[in-house]
């Protein structure tokens, strides 16, 4: 059972690994988030795999890794949005009104 | 006896489906030409293959507190993953990845 616990954490490691490339290499700024969103399932799934090996604290840790994961997205679309309030929809305000605008496009 | 062996084959399978659609889904990310093309692979296999995940651990819980929280984590996974897609998507859109 824990080699099979072993065999699972490598495959999920070999995908966090593929995500890394995906981190250097992706075009977008987005694609770069997604990457780390999947970090943050891989390292729940690996999570779930060390509780099943014993250590019992492990599953209290993935619930927050799975809640911390979905609060850097949110991190991601606040910093995006022109004026930092977070909603993509809105249409850009005046340039001139924006004071500090990033260079970033 | 055939009840354990029953249970250790159940979790392999299911953690065996798993761990397919965790590889599926980061091949996904890694292969697909669009930017949202590749958040429809990364949202939708990777959280399959997490709750496969939570599903085949499930038989090894000792109690049923465990088996609860582990479904809480793969519905707060979805959950989460879901609304993620929606505003990486619209974030990538205002960027100007049509």
């Amino acid at each position: 059972m824990s080699t099979w616990l072993a065999v699972l954490a490598v495959g999920l490691l070999g995908s966090l690994a593929a995500a890394l490339w995906r981190v250097w290499h992706g075009p977008g700024q987005a694609d770069r988030m997604m990457a780390a969103q999947l970090v943050g399932t891989a390292g729940v799934g690996l999570l779930l795999i060390l509780w099943a090996m014993g250590e019992r604290a492990a599953l209290d840790v993935a619930l927050v890794l799975a809640l911390l994961a979905a609060l850097a997205a949110v991190g991601f679309v606040k910093a995006s949005s022109v004026d930092g309030a977070g909603d993509p929809e809105e249409e850009a305000p005046d340039p001139s009104m924006i004071k500090g605008r990033r260079h970033d496009p | 006896m055939t009840l354990d062996l029953l249970r250790l084959l159940l979790t392999i399978a299911l953690t065996g489906a798993g761990l397919v659609f965790y590889v599926a889904g980061t091949l996904g990310l890694l292969r697909f030409p669009d930017t949202f093309s590749r958040l429809h692979a990364l949202t939708k296999a990777d959280n399959l293959g997490l709750g496969l995940l939570a599903l085949g651990l499930a038989f090894q819980a000792p109690g049923w507190a465990e088996v609860a929280k582990l479904a809480l984590i793969w519905l707060l996974a979805l959950l989460a993953a879901g609304t993620v897609a929606q505003l990486v998507a619209r974030a990538a859109l205002g960027r100007g990845a049509r």
